[in-house]
């Protein structure tokens, strides 16, 4: 259950994922991204940060780094790949996911808590949740806005694909409950072969009550468990 | 003019191994060295008399310069440096105190924390954005420079009236520049204070503080030692940009210098910084370096003359081999370049290429610039032709230091003296006064700002911003880092030796309340001019203050900053010596927070209440009135007091507690009530205040020394016993409602109840309703 949590020059919450990773019983290994093999990993995480400075947009530069190459091979080959904040942005550059992270509605950056409803229990992410269930976790980004056009965004509700959306504390999806302006408070999808999940909240900082939350880590042991599962398989 | 040369005995002998050198010639081009050359540079007569005998000659022009920044008041302290010697600096767990990029202490577990605080005042108001934005990159580098890795940093901000657009300008544009660097290198915000009042009106206070965390054995310092090692300079190129901001920073501003200024403040690049981060920390671990120190203020100039200075060896560079980003710089600009992002490493001898390879893997840059002699001088060299000859101890130490007469201003004397008693009357009422301290922007959530900033990554966020103090995990541990930055400018203002005690205080108080034992701290002190009389009593008093609670709470000092020349056509700021308090925790369980829990819960206060109503936010806020003597500080009854939090945090019985200070007990009951914005509804309460005092004394005054603590009913005899124990007076002042009721307060003449709604729109909306709606 070996994970690979790539790393960029600019990566910043590369040592949170691999301490999620660990916590939920995976063994997680940091991979730079000028490598071009994932060296046999059977997941991997984009982590977090500004990988390259993001001085042009998000993950722009990212995508054209060595180690990308093996990851969309991973991916199309039904890989389990997850990018999370930066990492999402990195993965829809990269064509893995379809859409994009806008500027944020506010026009600032956002770092505060956020409360999500699992509208997917059934992905090999978050078998550990409950369909229905809200979770609350960080967020803390600058472009979180998510946004697909009117095709791609019916194709993602159609196929059931938005696994999380920004919600209240009572579940209710309103806009008072959208922090950044995310189409239909979109805050992670998969891709349509349910392998690829994105995500602008944060699970790799919520995985210890003292953080606050517990809520990020059934997401990395539904991960580690699919893995475990694919194994004895 | 009280001037006084430095005693250090310098004279005009030179340091050796000097003899086969031919002193430095005029470069083509230089201008000649006249009285007004000199005076541009803020060099005086006398000062430049001791440098004609530290050389035994003229200096040339690229020397003159070179003396000018390390002879500044930015690195050479020359009229503070007597006064600091005062501060207490030594305590068992005092691994390195000042003197060295940044303090040490032990923080247990094996592990060391190195943390600073350092002021970015003038650039920020010049160029709110980039000038904060570098005042975080350069805190960071003197931290990781350490060997520490950098964990969380803290802001301390003091603006004008935010009702002024350009205030507005100045704090917008200083949170995005923190937010933005601090958020790309990937370093929690924990906490800090941010503060408006008219005496900040032209110049904001800009301080910024790091803390990082290494085992102790990784310490490194900033040392030039072993003859033959080399020098390389280590990330980005030199450029033309912050030219002399040394000096910059240590002269007043005046209407129009926001043109002239510019190509002083420097551009931050954060991303550059995240891999310089990396990169030093894997060279440090490596093994292959011997010294690292950021280039900071006074650039190549004073990261290389001080790491000769502190090893007592010498250096010897040649300026053709830096890095540069344009064609044709000088040695005088490339010595005094302070664009950013840049080190000076001392690498082992024969380890240059280990050293290049490291920072290949992160894309920077590392070259062979020089090595550490044994001539004791600061010798730069363009092209083999030597520029500059400069015996090395004598430029970082001997900078002249002056010890001058002090006087308290008669404005602010008028002020302190003035009677405050008729404005003890609300003239709204009491409802209407507390609406409004609440509501005043020094007190009202700092949400709006902390949301900028990257709060939680690194997942060791325990405590995040809007509580007491910050507090971090130690990760793989269960001990806890607390810090805090706290100076009431107005206090200051009106009693700068009452002021600073109350900074101290109420800086340990903070940690203290999370549960975290008070160990140290760092000071940024912002003044006016040193020159004036009334200026110079405020830093002399401050200083005094600092001394005698530093002492008495045993926090001692670990280094930090002054700034002077906070100044704009002769209006100096409030003096503001912030202080960055650092608290350690043994065990993360034992945490305490500022938010009631449950109803039914007891609510106490620990202290007596005084009703000091002198430079408080309610004469402030109600009055426009900055006036009357200060709140006082008992020293004895603080230390008792924090002891006594400590024992009750330590025991388990707290529920919440949360200290008093801007704002008295109105902000300190509305902050419980509320708790945290984005986290539930808040809970009401009702408390009774038996105090024979004024109502506007009883719930606005600041007085020092008070705590409100809540804490499980069947546990109150147990709050009461320890706070008999430790001789803290202990008072049950009421009891936690539960959510939907309202905050109730009855005093001997006056009942208020006010509900969680209004107090929540007063409390979270006030800063975003001016920044949103005013644009």
């Amino acid at each position: 259950m070996n994970v690979a949590i790539i790393t960029f020059p600019g990566s910043n919450c590369d040592q949170d994922c691999h301490r999620s990773v660990d916590v939920a019983g995976g063994s997680p290994s940091y991979v730079w991204h000028r490598e071009t093999s994932l060296s046999g990993a059977d997941a991997v995480v984009v982590p977090g940060g500004f990988a390259h400075g993001d001085y042009l947009r998000p993950g722009a530069i990212a995508r054209f780094s060595p180690i990308m190459d093996s990851v969309v091979d991973f991916a199309r080959g039904g890989g389990l790949v997850v990018g999370i904040c930066n990492g999402f942005q990195v993965l829809c550059e990269a064509g893995l996911l379809p859409g994009a992270l806008l500027r944020n509605e506010s026009l600032r950056f956002q770092s505060h808590d956020c409360t999500m409803r699992v509208e997917r229990a059934d992905t090999v992410y978050t078998s550990e949740y409950r369909e229905g269930q809200v979770i609350r976790m960080p967020l803390s980004h600058a472009d979180g806005n998510y946004y697909a056009d009117p095709e791609t965004l019916a194709e993602l509700e159609d196929g059931g694909r938005v696994v999380f959306r920004y919600c209240d504390a009572s579940g209710a999806v309103s806009e008072l409950a959208n922090p950044n302006g995310s189409l239909n408070n979109i805050a992670g999808i998969v891709n349509a072969r349910g392998n690829v999940l994105g995500m602008m909240p944060h699970p790799d900082r919520a995985f210890d009550p003292a953080l606050g939350s517990v809520d990020g880590l059934p997401l990395f042991t539904s991960l580690v468990g699919a893995l475990a599962r694919a194994e004895v398989a | 003019m009280a001037s006084d040369r430095d005693a250090s005995g310098y004279g005009t002998t030179r340091a050796g191994g000097t003899a086969t050198i031919a002193p430095p010639e005029p470069r083509p081009g230089d201008p000649p060295i006249t009285p007004e050359l000199v005076d541009d540079h803020g060099l005086s007569p006398d000062e430049f008399a001791q440098i004609q005998r530290i050389l035994g000659r003229d200096p040339t022009f690229t020397e003159l310069g070179v003396f000018s920044a390390m002879w500044s008041e930015h690195c050479g302290y020359k009229n503070s440096k007597r006064m600091l010697r005062l501060l207490p600096t030594q305590a068992p767990w005092v691994i390195q105190g000042p003197g060295e990029n940044a303090g040490v202490i032990d923080v247990g577990g094996g592990y060391a924390l190195a943390f600073k605080i350092e002021s970015h005042n003038h650039p920020s108001a010049v160029e709110p954005y980039q000038g904060a934005a570098t005042g975080i990159g350069g805190i960071l580098r003197d931290v990781f420079t350490m060997g520490a890795r950098p964990v969380a940093t803290l802001n301390s901000l003091h603006f004008g009236d935010l009702n002024r657009p350009r205030v507005r300008y100045l704090f917008g544009g200083v949170v995005k520049g923190i937010g933005d660097y601090g958020n790309c290198v990937g370093i929690p915000s924990t906490g800090g204070e941010v503060y408006f009042d008219r005496g900040y009106e032209e110049n904001p206070i800009v301080n910024a503080m790091c803390l990082g965390l290494m085992r102790k054995e990784e310490l490194i310092r900033g040392t030039a030692e072993g003859v033959g090692n080399t020098l390389m300079a280590v990330g980005a190129r030199t450029g033309r940009d912050g030219i002399h901001g040394a000096t910059f920073a240590s002269e007043e501003l005046s209407e129009g210098d926001d043109e002239a200024s510019r190509p002083q403040v420097q551009v931050g690049d954060p991303f550059t910084e995240k891999l310089l981060l990396e990169a030093s920390l894997e060279l440090i671990a490596s093994g292959h370096i011997v010294g690292i120190q950021d280039m900071g203020a006074a650039g190549l100039t004073s990261s290389g003359a001080e790491m000769a200075g502190r090893s007592g060896t010498g250096v010897e560079m040649d300026v053709a081999l830096v890095p540069v980003r344009e064609d044709g710089m000088t040695p005088y600009e490339i010595l005094l370049s302070e664009s950013q992002e840049r080190m000076l490493v001392v690498a082992a001898a024969g380890r240059e290429d280990a050293v290049r390879e490291i920072l290949e893997k992160w894309e920077l840059e590392a070259e062979t610039i020089g090595h550490v002699t044994a001539s004791g001088a600061f010798r730069v060299l363009e092209d083999g032709v030597v520029v500059a000859d400069i015996p090395a101890l004598p430029l970082t130490e001997g900078c002249p230091t002056y010890e001058r007469p002090g006087e308290e201003g008669a404005e602010v004397r008028g002020l302190r003296t003035m009677d405050i008693a008729p404005h003890v009357e609300p003239p709204a009422g009491l409802r209407d006064a507390f609406l409004r301290v609440v509501g005043s922007p020094n007190v009202a959530s700092k949400q709006w700002v902390y949301e900028q900033y990257d709060t939680t990554v690194r997942a060791n966020s325990i405590e995040r911003p809007g509580g007491d103090a910050g507090v971090i995990r130690i990760p793989g541990t269960n001990r806890g880092v607390a810090a805090s930055t706290d100076c009431n400018g107005r206090h200051t203002y009106l009693n700068p030796r009452v002021g600073a005690m109350g900074a101290v205080a109420e800086a340990a108080r903070n940690v203290a309340c999370t549960g975290a034992v008070p160990m140290a701290i760092t000071n940024c002190l912002n003044f006016g001019s040193p020159l004036k009389p009334h200026i110079m009593h405020q830093f002399r008093e401050a200083v005094l203050g600092m001394r005698d609670a530093c002492g008495y709470l045993e926090t001692p000092v670990t280094g930090g900053n002054v700034s002077f020349y906070n100044e704009t056509d002769g209006k100096a700021v409030y003096p503001t010596p912030v202080i960055g308090m650092i608290g350690v925790m043994e065990d993360l369980d034992t945490i305490v927070r500022h938010p009631f829990q449950d109803a039914g819960d007891a609510i106490l206060l620990l202290g007596t209440n005084t009703g000091e109503l002198g430079g408080s936010e309610y004469l402030y806020a109600v009055h426009d009135l900055v006036a009357g003597e200060p709140p006082g500080v008992d020293l004895a009854a603080e230390r008792a007091l924090q002891r006594c939090i400590l024992a009750m945090a330590a025991r388990r019985v707290l529920k919440s507690a949360h200290d008093t200070a801007s704002g008295g007990l109105s902000a300190t009951l509305t902050e419980s009530c509320l708790g945290r914005p984005r986290k539930g509804a808040g809970v009401g309460a009702s408390v009774r205040f038996e105090d024979d005092l004024p109502d506007t004394a009883l719930l606005f005054g600041e007085d020092h020394g008070r705590i409100v603590v809540s804490c499980a009913p069947g546990d109150e005899a147990s709050v009461r016993g320890l706070a008999a124990d430790y001789g803290v007076p202990c008072a049950r002042i009421g009891t936690v409602t539960g959510e939907e009721s309202p905050l109730r307060i009855e005093t001997p003449t006056a009942a208020l109840q006010l509900g969680l709604d209004t107090l929540r729109e007063r409390y979270f909306g006030a800063i975003p309703g001016i920044m949103d709606e005013a644009g």
